[in-house]
């Protein structure tokens, strides 16, 4: 673990995979939430958990570094589950670069339960951890301009569903209903890091 | 319909409703946005006698006009600018009574960017996440102003105002911006940081609520590789592989993959909201503090 200064407030903590990063994570929400923690925002990343509002970074940098952190996240208590139907326009090409069937996309997709590891591009986007790396794919070598709010894509090691209309380069497997952000509701965001979720194959 | 509104008689190149922002939700990669030039934002909330959450008007480069609906007080702040009601001359940075039905025009900015309105009682649109800013980059808040547009006012308070002029800082004509290396200035060859701090970059006209772009010597990286998207703060100063340093305003991304070579010290960003297009600009290397 590595803490990195960032400006005069804040403090960039690196470690060495995505699963240290969730740990790291579920750990600074935990010290704040019990009061031993005074930052204004915890914003973990695929490598990295960021603290900013921070008075004193350097005496965290070094009380970081000297600390133990539990190694798993403690475990969300609900899966959120998104019914989606796997009808999208690159699910032939994810199913050539897994070098399975459509069909077995969906049925490996459906059958994964994943972790939202880090928020960021659209409020309401998460970053969806969980398949195997061999599952990884690229982007597509051209983004779209538009991409249709509630598509269910996959880039790198993630998942992700367009919380709204917006471009994107994400491989495009199917299409949700669930409705990812809502600034009327409480939360407005239905997922956050932590947040455990299913795709469930819509009939 | 109350009168306790304002129309929008011409809405400008871009006016935005802003107040101090919705931190404290960069997790779900909601941007802080809010004022750019917020001791400005914040003075003109002065001059009418608001409290410092009371969202105000952000002009760009060119003002615009308003027509309330009700008698009010209002103040100009920021970027200089010739301040009218109903053609005729009103005080700038100081707090000026707008007749019910009479226009209030901000005009172009003389030097600098952004112009603050003020109105008593604030601009009361719906609050989304506790502020009422609009966040050009992921649209949250209500809409850039549209002629014809009609915006809430609340209530004034009763309190009278105990200032009726203000100085302010004037648009910088060289803008400096002091930064703090890293995280990511490892990315970076020795000479690349050595022209960040030391060369004279130019503000550019691509600049936005988003980031300030700059143009200047082209910075060198060691790593070739892609980052990992990581978290981002305000001031950041983000290297993208073909352009200038970008420094990041208050509606920036919440992550971001590009190198951060330092951070712009949160004191000097409403100068930089400020900065026309075409202002020399000279990053200054500080100690942590």
């Amino acid at each position: 673990m590595r803490a990195l200064p960032v400006g005069d407030t804040a403090l960039l903590v690196e470690v060495s995979s995505g699963e240290e990063a969730q740990a790291l994570h579920a750990e600074l929400v935990r010290r704040r939430a019990e009061g031993s923690l005074s930052v204004r925002e915890i914003v973990p990343a695929a490598r990295t958990v960021l603290l900013d509002g921070l008075t004193d970074p350097a005496r965290l940098a070094a009380e970081l570094t000297a600390a133990e952190v539990p190694p798993a996240p403690p475990r969300a208590r609900d899966v959120i589950e998104l019914r989606v139907r796997y009808d999208g326009p690159d699910l032939a090409d994810v199913a050539a670069h897994w070098g399975v069937s459509p069909r077995e996309v969906a049925r490996v997709h459906a059958g994964t339960e994943f972790t939202v590891a880090f928020c960021g591009f659209a409020p309401g986007f998460g970053y969806l951890t969980g398949l195997p790396t061999r599952y990884d794919v690229p982007r597509r070598a051209t983004p779209r301009t538009a991409v249709p709010a509630g598509s269910v894509g996959l880039a790198g090691p993630y998942t992700g569903v367009y919380p709204r209309s917006s471009p994107g380069g994400w491989q495009l497997i199917g299409t949700t209903d669930a409705v990812l952000w809502d600034h009327a509701r409480v939360p407005a965001a239905l997922l956050s890091p932590g947040t455990r979720v299913r795709f469930v194959e819509a009939p | 319909m109350t009168d306790r509104a304002l129309s929008v008689v011409r809405a400008g190149a871009l006016t935005t409703v802003q107040d101090r922002g919705r931190p404290g939700h960069a997790h779900l990669g909601v941007p802080r946005s809010g004022a750019l030039d917020g001791p400005a934002a914040a003075l003109a909330n002065r001059l009418v006698g608001n409290g410092p959450d009371a969202a105000v008007l952000e002009t760009t480069l060119n003002g615009c006009a308003v027509r309330p609906r009700c008698t009010v007080t209002v103040a100009v702040t920021g970027a200089p600018c010739r301040v009218t009601v109903d053609d005729r001359p009103a005080a700038w940075a100081a707090p000026v009574r707008v007749p019910a039905g009479a226009v209030l025009a901000i005009g172009t900015a003389l030097s600098g960017v952004r112009s603050y309105v003020a109105v008593s009682g604030g601009l009361t649109v719906e609050p989304i996440l506790g502020s009422r800013s609009t966040d050009l980059l992921s649209g949250l808040g209500p809409t850039p102003l549209t002629d014809g547009a009609v915006l809430p006012l609340g209530t004034p308070s009763p309190l009278h105002t105990r200032v009726d002029t203000a100085p302010q800082p004037a648009p910088p004509a060289e803008l400096i911006l002091h930064v703090t290396l890293g995280p990511r200035d490892d990315w970076f060859t020795p000479e690349a940081v050595r022209l960040f701090t030391s060369r004279t970059f130019q503000v550019s006209s691509a600049s936005n609520r988003i980031g300030l772009r700059t143009q200047g010597p082209a910075l060198e990286r060691t790593h070739r590789g892609e980052l990992p998207s990581e978290g981002m703060v305000l001031g950041a100063v983000q290297v993208p592989p073909d352009g200038g340093p970008v420094v990041f305003l208050a509606d920036h991304p919440t992550t971001g993959g590009y190198p951060v070579i330092g951070v712009v010290r949160e004191a000097d960003l409403p100068a930089a909201a400020q900065a026309a297009p075409g202002t020399p600009l000279r990053f200054i290397g500080v100690r942590r503090r």
